[in-house]
C-alpha cells in the first residue's frame, strides 16, 4: 500500500531521516514511536510531500510518488493531520471541513456556482464534524475554538479528505483528558473499517497499546525496531531508545 | 432575487446596506441628479475605480496576493480600445476588438507572471509585479508610433457615444439624453455587471479556496489544492476585470495616455481604496473608491468654501487654504487606517455584532 525505501533527508551534514525502509498495509494501524528529535515528523513530511527526500523512494499503491508535490499526493489518497494545529484560522469550523470535502469532490474550479448552495458539501462536512463531536461548534470561527476542539477539527478535516492512508501526528497532544477519548474513538472507527492504512505518531504508550497493531521505532532518524506491540515494548532496544527517555516522553 | 444577485454575500450591517443603496442609486441616476460635466466625470471615475478596486480586492483581500501591476492591466485595456479606435474606424467593431484584445493580452500576461512567480514569497512577487509594471509603462511611452508616447492617443468613439448624438428628441427630466449620457450608462451597467460577477466568484467554491490560501497556503496544499494554479486564475480574473475597466475609461475620456491609466499614483489610489474600504469584503471596494474619488475631486472645493467662511480667523483660514487639500487628505487616510484597521466595512459589521 504505502512503502518507503531507503528514505533519507539531510539538512547539511545531519541526516534527520536516514535510510528508512518500511511498508504499511491496509487495515493496519502502525504506531511510529521514538524520542523527541528521532525524525518521526520529518518522516511524515517526506511521505506526505512537505519535504523533498535527499534520496530513497516513496510508493503509494505501487506508484512512485517521491517527486510529486504535496497537493498531488493528497489527491492520490494520502491524508495528513498535523502535530501543530494547522487550520484556516479566520474561517468557521464548518468552512474548514467543507474545503476538505470540496478538495475531495472534484468541483474545485467552479467559479460561478454559489458555495452556499452546495448543500451536499456542507452536509458531508457537518457529518464529519459530528463524528468528532464538534457539530455544535460548526459556526464558530476556528481561531476561537479551544485547543482541544482545534485538534478535533484537524481530525475532522482529515476524515473529510476520505484518504486511503491516514497519517496522525500526535492527535491528542495537549488535549484535556476529557477530549482524548473522542479522538481515539474516531481513530478506532477508521481502523474498524479494515481497508484503511493508518500511521500514528504518538508518545503516550497507553494510546499506542490500545490502538496499534504494529510498532515502528525510530531513533536518530533510523528504524531501529519493527514488530507487534507486545514484543517491541518488551525489547531492550526500545527501552534504551525510547522508554529510557521516559521522563522526556512524558512532556513531549 | 437580491440574495442571488449578491451571491449570498449580504452586507450584514444595516448602515452598510443603507450606504450601498445610496451609492448605487446616486450612480444610477447621476446624469439626472447631478447634471454637469464635472459631476458626470466624477461619477464615471467612481464606477471605473469601483471595478478596479473590487478586482484588486480579489487579489489582496481574498487571495492575499500583493501586486503592483494592476494599473498595467488597466492600461492594457485602455490602450487596446484607444489603439483600435485610432487605427480602425470609430465603430463598435473596433471597440469590441480593442476590448477583446486588451482582455486577452491582460489575461495571458497575468497567467505568465503568475505561473513564473506566484511560487515565490509574497514580497518577491510584489517586487516582480512592480518591475513588470514599470517596464510596461516605459514601453508604452517609448513605443510612440503605436501608443502616442507621453502624449497618449486621442480618438473618436462610435457615433452613439458622441456628444452630438441624441437618443430622443427634447429633454428627459430636464436633461438632454446625448451620447455622453449613453456612454455614462454603458460604463455604469458594465461596471455593475462586473462587480456582481466578482461577488459571485468570491462566494463560489473557487472563492472559498482563495480564502483558504490566504489563511493558510501550507494547509491548502496539504488538503490537495495547488495554490499556484488558484492564485494564477485569481490574477487572470482580476486582470481581465481591470482591462475592461480601462476600456470603459478610454471610451469615456476619448483620450488614453500614461497618466490616465499607467501612473503609479493610480496604483497607490487603488491600494488605499481597498484598505480604507475594508479588505476581503468587495463592498469595501465600493465604499473606498467612492470616498477617495469624491475626496480627490471635492475636498479642494469644500476647503475653499471653509476657508472663505473662516477668512476672519488668521491661522485657520490659512490651514484651510485649498492648496492644503493633500495635507488634509493625508490626515484623513491616517485617521481612517488608525481607527478602522479592518476598513470601513469591517467597522460597520463589528458595530452590528456588538449591538
Amino acid at each position: 500500500m504505502l512503502e518507503t525505501e531507503g528514505l533519507t533527508i539531510r539538512f547539511g551534514g545531519h541526516a534527520a531521516v536516514d535510510g528508512v525502509s518500511c511498508a504499511f498495509h491496509p487495515g493496519t494501524l502502525t504506531a511510529i514511536v521514538g524520542p523527541n528529535g528521532a525524525g518521526k515528523t520529518t518522516y511524515f513530511n517526506l511521505i506526505s510531500g512537505q519535504l523533498a527526500a535527499t534520496s530513497g523512494r516513496v510508493r503509494l499503491k505501487g506508484r512512485d510518488i517521491t517527486t510529486l508535490a504535496a497537493p498531488r499526493r493528497a489527491r492520490l489518497g494520502l491524508g495528513r493531520a498535523f502535530q501543530l494545529t494547522n487550520l484556516f484560522p479566520n474561517l468557521t469550523a464548518l468552512e474548514n471541513v467543507r474545503l476538505a470535502v470540496q478538495a475531495n469532490s472534484g468541483r474545485v474550479l467552479d467559479l460561478l456556482g454559489r458555495a452556499s448552495r452546495h448543500r451536499d458539501l456542507a452536509d458531508r462536512a457537518m457529518a464529519h464534524l459530528a463524528a468528532v463531536a464538534l457539530a455544535d461548534r460548526a459556526a464558530a470561527v476556528s481561531a476561537t475554538l479551544s485547543h482541544g476542539d482545534q485538534r478535533k477539527l484537524e481530525v475532522a478535516i482529515l476524515l473529510a479528505l476520505e484518504p486511503d492512508v491516514f497519517m496522525f501526528d500526535e492527535p491528542t497532544a495537549g488535549m484535556s483528558v476529557d477530549d482524548v477519548p473522542a479522538v481515539l474513538d474516531v481513530i478506532a472507527a477508521i481502523k474498524a473499517r479494515g481497508d484503511k492504512t493508518i500511521l500514528l505518531v504518538e508518545h503516550k504508550m497507553d494510546v499506542v497499546r490500545a490502538l496499534a497493531d504494529r510498532i515502528v521505532v525510530l531513533h536518530h532518524g533510523q528504524l531501529v525496531a519493527d514488530g507487534p506491540p507486545a514484543e517491541i515494548i518488551a525489547s531492550d532496544v526500545v527501552r534504551e531508545a525510547y522508554l529510557g527517555g521516559a521522563a522526556e516522553a512524558g512532556h513531549g | 432575487m437580491l440574495r442571488a444577485l449578491l451571491s449570498d454575500n449580504l452586507p450584514r450591517s444595516r448602515w452598510l446596506a443603507a450606504v450601498l443603496i445610496v451609492i448605487v442609486l446616486a450612480l444610477a441616476l447621476a446624469p439626472f441628479l447631478f447634471p454637469g460635466a464635472k459631476s458626470l466625470n466624477v461619477a464615471v471615475k467612481i464606477c471605473v475605480f469601483i471595478v478596479l478596486a473590487a478586482s484588486y480586492d480579489l487579489l489582496l483581500g481574498y487571495t492575499g496576493i500583493v501586486s503592483f501591476a494592476h494599473t498595467m492591466f488597466f492600461g492594457i485595456g485602455g490602450y487596446g480600445v484607444a489603439i483600435a479606435l485610432a487605427r480602425l474606424a470609430p465603430d463598435w467593431g473596433a471597440v469590441a476588438l480593442g476590448t477583446g484584445a486588451g482582455v486577452l493580452v491582460a489575461v495571458v500576461l497575468a497567467a505568465l507572471i503568475g505561473l513564473f512567480s506566484l511560487r515565490v514569497r509574497t514580497i518577491f512577487f510584489a517586487m516582480i509585479t512592480l518591475a513588470v509594471a514599470s517596464a510596461f509603462a516605459i514601453l508604452a511611452s517609448q513605443l510612440s508610433g503605436l501608443t502616442g508616447g507621453e502624449d497618449g492617443l486621442n480618438y473618436r468613439v462610435p457615433e452613439a457615444l458622441r456628444p452630438a448624438f441624441r437618443l430622443v428628441e427634447g429633454d428627459v427630466l430636464g436633461v438632454a439624453v446625448n451620447g455622453r449620457i449613453m456612454t455614462y450608462y454603458l460604463v455604469f451597467l458594465v461596471s455593475l455587471a462586473l462587480v456582481l460577477a466578482m461577488m459571485r466568484v468570491v462566494s463560489s467554491p473557487f472563492g472559498s479556496v482563495l480564502m483558504a490560501i490566504r489563511e493558510n497556503a501550507f494547509r491548502a496544499e496539504a488538503i490537495g489544492y495547488r495554490t499556484v494554479v488558484y492564485r494564477t486564475v485569481a490574477s487572470c480574473i482580476a486582470a481581465a476585470a481591470a482591462a475592461v475597466a480601462g476600456a470603459l475609461l478610454a471610451l469615456w475620456l476619448r483620450h488614453t495616455g500614461p497618466d490616465t491609466t499607467l501612473s503609479f499614483d493610480l496604483m497607490i489610489d487603488i491600494l488605499l481604496m481597498v484598505v480604507i474600504g475594508g479588505m476581503g469584503t468587495m463592498y469595501g471596494a465600493v465604499l473606498g473608491a467612492t470616498l477617495l474619488i469624491l475626496a480627490q475631486n471635492y475636498l479642494q472645493d469644500a476647503m475653499a468654501a471653509a476657508s472663505q467662511a473662516a477668512s476672519g480667523v488668521p491661522l485657520v483660514a490659512n490651514l484651510l487654504h485649498p492648496d492644503r487639500w493633500l495635507l488634509w487628505l493625508g490626515l484623513l487616510f491616517i485617521l481612517c487606517v488608525y481607527f478602522f484597521p479592518t476598513g470601513i466595512v469591517g467597522r460597520l459589521r463589528a458595530a452590528r455584532g456588538r449591538g
